[in-house]
């Protein structure tokens, strides 16, 4: 009561400044509350509700806490503050500092049970009447928590006068809660109850549903708690639709995340075979990249930060990408055919790049803004949605959709499949094989390059950042089926939505236990993965 | 035809790979003793046949039964060779660290058990058997070699070694003399026919001069079935056979 | 029975490496406790327990070459199973603090009493005495690697895929037991002992007895290695290695093979962790991290897989070079173990102990096929 009284006042003082224009329309009315004793301050209090003025709310909240004055020199109505042996004085419409009293200065405007009662009606109705829409939604959500039977009255002369649909739902959910909970219950009609409930039930947030429980629970009549009982099952079930909807969205993110990680393995590991355990350490100087291209913008373009990230992009896809190609030609070709050595190797190398990037930005933390058009959030429907996280989505998908076009429709992506289905003919057939691997190795890295980029949005951008990954996307892959994209798609949204959903149960670490426990059965039951390729060629 | 009496009875036997039909409803009967060469175009199911029968690939229908009454298509591997049945690849693959005897120590008939092969000391008898083996592919000489160190030829017959070592009821060689001379074809030849009447024997071969040399009857297959049946020369004159694989 | 097993290992090769191992077993603690420590002769403490550390690692080493040298298993999660013999040990030494804890509790090691736990779980019981703990040291790596490998071999994962896997396991490890409420301390793992079989761990002598039981497991575990690799049980398994479906075309169970040899291998590398703990007095996840099980392969590459002894030297090589330039030059020591992976899969395919071999196979002019078209044995079984 006492927190939802102070969050009015708080609603207020910005109603309160903003009105301050009419604040002399009310000066005699407020002087009015320092004189004729308890009925005078009723009768004034009275005439300020009916004025229907909010700029009067910081004045009657005073008079509520005890606050509100005479000062006995010249009999103005003012709010006294002890500060010390004195008061601080201020005007209690405009605020204005009205200077320093000692304690006999002052006289307390007192009041009574009966004055409580009516301050509190008051300052409801004063912000349920509120000019401003917002005040008024405000106004109406407080007193849902409150709950204050006193409000009862003011909220439906309310009701009947807004126009706002919104505010006006609000505020028939604060009516229903303050009916449901109240002494008024147990005297209405079952349609009227049954109306509470749905009204509450449309609510549908967590808050109804705490609401409805204690009602259902409470010492109300057999009909109401049935009534709320049948409306707390309804909500649950909508609530935990929208829970798993949410889940399903963190789980769609964290797929995208996999995915953007994975999908350049798909390409080194799953179409070439490479097991390049430095995938991480490409996605990692994609996001130093992006580092580099922001601290560029930072010094010499600050106005166009923004656009920094679309720089970085093609930045990152070409460094990452040559220094792939450039570990292709100088480590990996000469290991073809040799996974494990393969795998050895591409280790020590992710050791040393990580050692490189740490010599040359130190071992911590690099800041990566995000531009203005990736931050913030917005609602859809239950579901909380921050902009970073979509964009990260979208670039997923449209990665992969860009890489399937290029290994499909592409003259390159042809030579890539010709050389990976039969490299002597390939060969035979005049394609340069050597130079198809370093590219073919190249995109695989660049496509980690960005990953980089996406990944430093929401990551710590560290020399350990590929580290992470490493070891998720490999699992994706595998899981997904080796040499399949659409199969290092479904792995990854697999895995990331079965880690969300897992999370609530067992907690995050439990939770990624238990899905690496679950790959390790699943690639002992399918050895090959979700969408293995069949056939002659592969039992060989 | 009852499956009792037979070695091996393959009945209706189909697998597909992708929607492609690698056997096509195939089904083929080998008496004890009995030797066939099986010749056929490449992709025609020779190998697919062998694998079906040594447990690496499950049929997806029909019936595959050793000796008339166990069911192939429920065993592993290991159990399957265990039950009597060798198998030699198309490309020769001995064991290429080991020592020539090593491979024929490992291949000879003897318990297969892991605690069994980690206590195993060699026997009189099985040191005579690998000997006899020795002189009979004509690897005396070379007995402490390391067969990777052997010649194509040498692979192949010390292969052949170990499915004698092996002593298996039913011995399945692919291929066996791609590669060989013709003078080495010629002993080949020679060497499985004086195996067949102990061992049955399915032969799977392009060289058809070579499978004239074993004169035995022949199997044709194609696209999966069996086109063919009967001696060399009834097969050869066949028009079927002629037009899907021999050529005019 | 036993006895022809061993001497079945025992060849002019292993012959030197016991020798070696007797040698130090012999002059180490004589170095330390009898020869002044003013002498140019004397061995600090710190030496030795470092020698110490040093043999744990190549005991980890050759049980990593028996699954990765002779059965083509590529184990990236070796680690785990040193790590669960260390903690199998560990929680041994933790309840032989008793009351001497800094909270005084005789039951409850100082972890348990901060996080509130009212009594001892039940997987903690029975670690206050040696031969429970010592049994579990195998039983428990063991257990898991059968398990583990029951599956995998089971289903044929090989090759790559089988690393993967190995790694993804030692990964799940490392997250459950940095998890307080698994029990096992958390993130600071276990810590502060006090004493081992009675005697202060602290002691000059009880380290050198550590030593020498080091040395004397090394010894052991290198003749059970040969012995298994000279049986034809180990010829069942080189054959395997290189040509899997054959060896099971001849009738051989291969996955049991594999089972077997795993499941040892697991066994040798926990009592490695066993021993390392006490000499390093403190066990923690961080010994679970994938990166730990991929630098004890590379022991195994440097000194030469396939060989036993090349494990022991690579292991001992590798770990002086670590503590030189952790100490001397921090700055380089990754770039140094990075460069030593790309070096010995490019220049050293068959280690250390394989070089001369190799320079013998390149003199006659027969250079070794380094074409990328090259499709070597290794992609056939994968």
């Amino acid at each position: 009561m006492r927190r939802a009284l102070r969050w009015l006042m708080a609603v207020c003082v910005v109603a309160a400044t903003s009105t301050a224009a009419f604040a002399a329309d009310l000066r005699p009315l407020v002087q009015a509350l320092g004189s004729g004793g308890y009925s005078g301050t009723e009768k004034a209090l009275a005439q300020l509700s009916e004025a229907g003025d909010p700029a009067a709310v910081p004045a009657i909240e005073a008079l509520q806490a005890g606050d509100l004055y005479v000062r006995k020199a010249d009999g103005t109505v003012v709010v006294a503050r002890k500060a010390g042996d004195a008061f601080t004085l201020t005007d209690p419409l405009t605020r204005a500092a009205l200077g320093e009293a000692p304690a006999g200065a002052v006289e307390k405007i007192r009041i009574n049970n009966s004055l409580r009662r009516a301050i509190s009606a008051s300052l409801g109705a004063l912000t349920l009447m509120s000019p401003d829409a917002g005040v008024r939604r405000s106004a109406a959500d407080a007193v849902f928590k409150s709950r204050d039977a006193s409000a009862l009255e003011t909220l439906s002369a309310a009701i009947a006068k807004e126009q706002d649909k919104g505010v006006r739902a609000a505020m028939e959910q604060a009516r229903a809660a303050i009916l449901l909970t109240g002494e008024a219950a147990s005297k209405m009609t079952d349609a009227d109850i049954q109306s509470a409930t749905d009204t509450l039930t449309a609510r549908g947030d967590r808050d109804a549903l705490v609401l409805l429980n204690m009602v259902a629970g409470s010492g109300a009549s057999d009909v109401t708690k049935k009534l709320a009982a049948a409306a707390v099952s309804t909500l649950e079930q909508k609530l935990a639709f929208w829970a798993a909807l949410q889940n399903l969205w963190y789980g769609l993110s964290l797929g995208s995340v996999l995915l953007l990680a994975a999908i350049g393995l798909a390409v080194t590991f799953g179409v070439m075979g490479v097991i390049n355990m430095a995938h991480g350490e490409m996605v990692m100087i994609g996001a130093y990249t992006t580092f580099l291209v922001q601290e560029f913008f930072r010094a010499h373009a600050p106005g166009l930060f923004d656009l920094s990230i679309l720089v970085a992009l093609p930045a990152a896809f070409l460094v990452s990408g040559g220094v792939g190609i450039v570990i292709e030609r100088s480590v990996i070709r000469w290991l073809y055919g040799r996974p494990l050595e393969t795998l050895l190797a591409t280790w020590g190398l992710s050791l040393a790049l990580q050692q490189a990037v740490r010599s040359i930005f130190g071992p911590t933390n690099r800041e990566v803004g995000a531009p203005s058009w990736m931050s913030g959030a917005f609602e859809l429907g239950g579901l909380t949605i921050t902009y970073g996280r979509l964009w990260i989505v979208v670039f997923a998908f449209a990665v992969f959709a860009a890489l399937l076009v290029a290994l499909k429709r592409t003259w390159f992506g042809l030579s890539i499949r010709a050389v990976t289905q039969n490299r002597p003919m390939a060969n035979a057939m005049g394609i340069r094989t050597a130079r198809v691997d370093a590219l073919t190795f190249g995109l695989g890295s660049g496509i980690a390059g960005l990953a980089g980029v996406a990944l430093s949005q929401i990551d710590n951008v560290s020399p350990n950042l590929g580290q992470g990954y490493i070891l998720d996307s490999f699992m994706v892959v595998v899981f997904g089926g080796v040499g399949n994209l659409w199969g290092t798609l479904v792995g990854a949204l697999t895995l990331g939505t079965m880690n969300k959903f897992l999370e609530p149960y067992a907690g995050a670490v439990l939770g990624k236990i238990l899905v690496l426990i679950f790959i390790i059965l699943f690639i002992q039951r399918r050895p090959r993965g979700l969408f293995a390729l069949k056939g002659r060629a592969v039992e060989a | 035809m009852s499956a009792e009496s037979t070695l091996l009875y393959l009945d209706g036997v189909s697998v597909s790979f992708d929607g492609f039909k690698a056997l096509n409803s195939l089904s083929l009967v080998m008496m004890p003793g009995e030797m066939r060469a099986i010749i056929g175009p490449n992709g025609a199911g020779k190998t697919t046949m062998m694998d079906v029968i040594t447990g690496k690939t499950r049929p997806d229908t029909g019936t595959i039964l050793f000796e008339g009454d166990t069911d192939l298509t429920r065993l592993r591997e290991a159990a399957i060779a265990n039950l009597g049945i060798g198998r030699k690849f198309q490309r020769p693959t001995v064991f290429e660290p080991h020592t020539v005897w090593d491979n024929l120590e490992l291949a000879l008939k003897a318990p297969r058990r892991p605690l069994k092969t980690l206590t195993y000391a060699i026997s009189r008898d099985d040191r005579s058997r690998i000997e006899e083996i020795l002189d009979i592919t004509r690897l005396s000489a070379l007995r402490s070699r390391q067969a990777g160190s052997l010649s194509h030829g040498q692979k192949q017959w010390l292969e052949i070694g170990m499915l004698l070592a092996q002593d298996p009821k039913l011995l399945l060689v692919d291929e066996p003399v791609a590669g060989m001379t013709d003078a080495e074809t010629e002993q080949t030849a020679e060497l499985l026919c004086s195996i067949a009447g102990k061992h049955s024997v399915i032969v799977v071969e392009h060289d058809m001069s070579f499978v004239r040399a074993l004169g035995v009857k022949v199997t044709v297959l194609a696209e999966g079935s069996v086109l063919a049946e009967g001696s060399l020369d009834a097969v050869s004159a066949n028009s079927q056979v002629i037009d899907t694989y021999l050529g005019r | 029975m036993l006895l022809r097993f061993f001497l079945m290992g025992l060849d002019r090769k292993a012959g030197i490496v016991l020798a070696i191992l007797a040698f130090l077993a012999v002059v180490v603690p004589a170095m330390t406790l009898w020869v002044p420590a003013d002498s140019p002769f004397h061995l600090s403490i710190f030496t030795v327990s470092l020698l110490g550390k040093y043999l744990c690692f190549a005991l980890l080493a050759l049980a990593l070459d028996l699954v990765w040298g002779y059965c083509g298993i590529l184990s990236l999660g070796h680690a785990a199973f040193f790590a669960l013999g260390g903690y199998a040990m560990g929680m041994y030494l933790m309840r032989q603090i008793g009351p001497r804890g800094v909270y005084g509790n005789p039951l409850l090691p100082d972890f348990m009493v901060f996080l509130n736990w009212k009594e001892l779980p039940w997987y903690w019981l029975g670690f206050d005495h040696f031969w429970f703990a010592a049994l579990m040291v195998l039983v428990v790596p063991g257990a898991l690697a059968f398990a583990f490998g029951w599956f995998a071999f089971r289903s044929r994962v090989t090759g790559v895929y089988l690393s993967i896997i190995t790694q993804a396991l030692t990964f799940a490890l490392l997250l459950a037991f940095f998890r307080n409420d698994m029990g096992f301390g958390g993130n600071n793992g276990l810590t502060d002992f006090k004493d081992i079989l009675g005697y202060d761990i602290q002691a000059d002598t009880t380290r050198v007895a550590l030593f020498v039981a080091t040395v004397a497991a090394l010894a052991l575990s290198y003749m059970i290695a040969s012995g298994v690799i000279g049986s034809k049980l180990g010829k069942v398994l080189v054959a395997l290695r290189d040509a899997e479906s054959r060896v099971r075309f001849m009738g051989y169970d291969t996955e049991s093979y594999k089972l077997f040899a795993w499941t040892l291998s697991a066994c040798m590398a926990g009592v490695a962790g066993a021993l390392y703990v006490p000499q390093v007095g403190i066990i923690n996840p961080s010994e679970f991290a994938p990166a730990s099980s991929i630098e004890a392969v590379i022991w195994v590459a440097v000194g030469g897989r396939g060989t036993l002894a090349g494990a022991i030297l690579g292991a001992v090589l590798v770990n002086m070079g670590k503590s030189y330039f952790t100490g001397a030059l921090p700055e380089l020591w990754l770039f140094a173990l990075g460069g030593l992976f790309v070096a010995v899969t490019l220049f050293l395919p068959k280690g250390l102990l394989g070089l001369g071999a190799q320079l013998k196979a390149k003199l006659p002019g027969r250079k070794a096929s380094t074409l990328p078209n090259a499709q070597p044995a290794d992609q056939k079984g994968a």
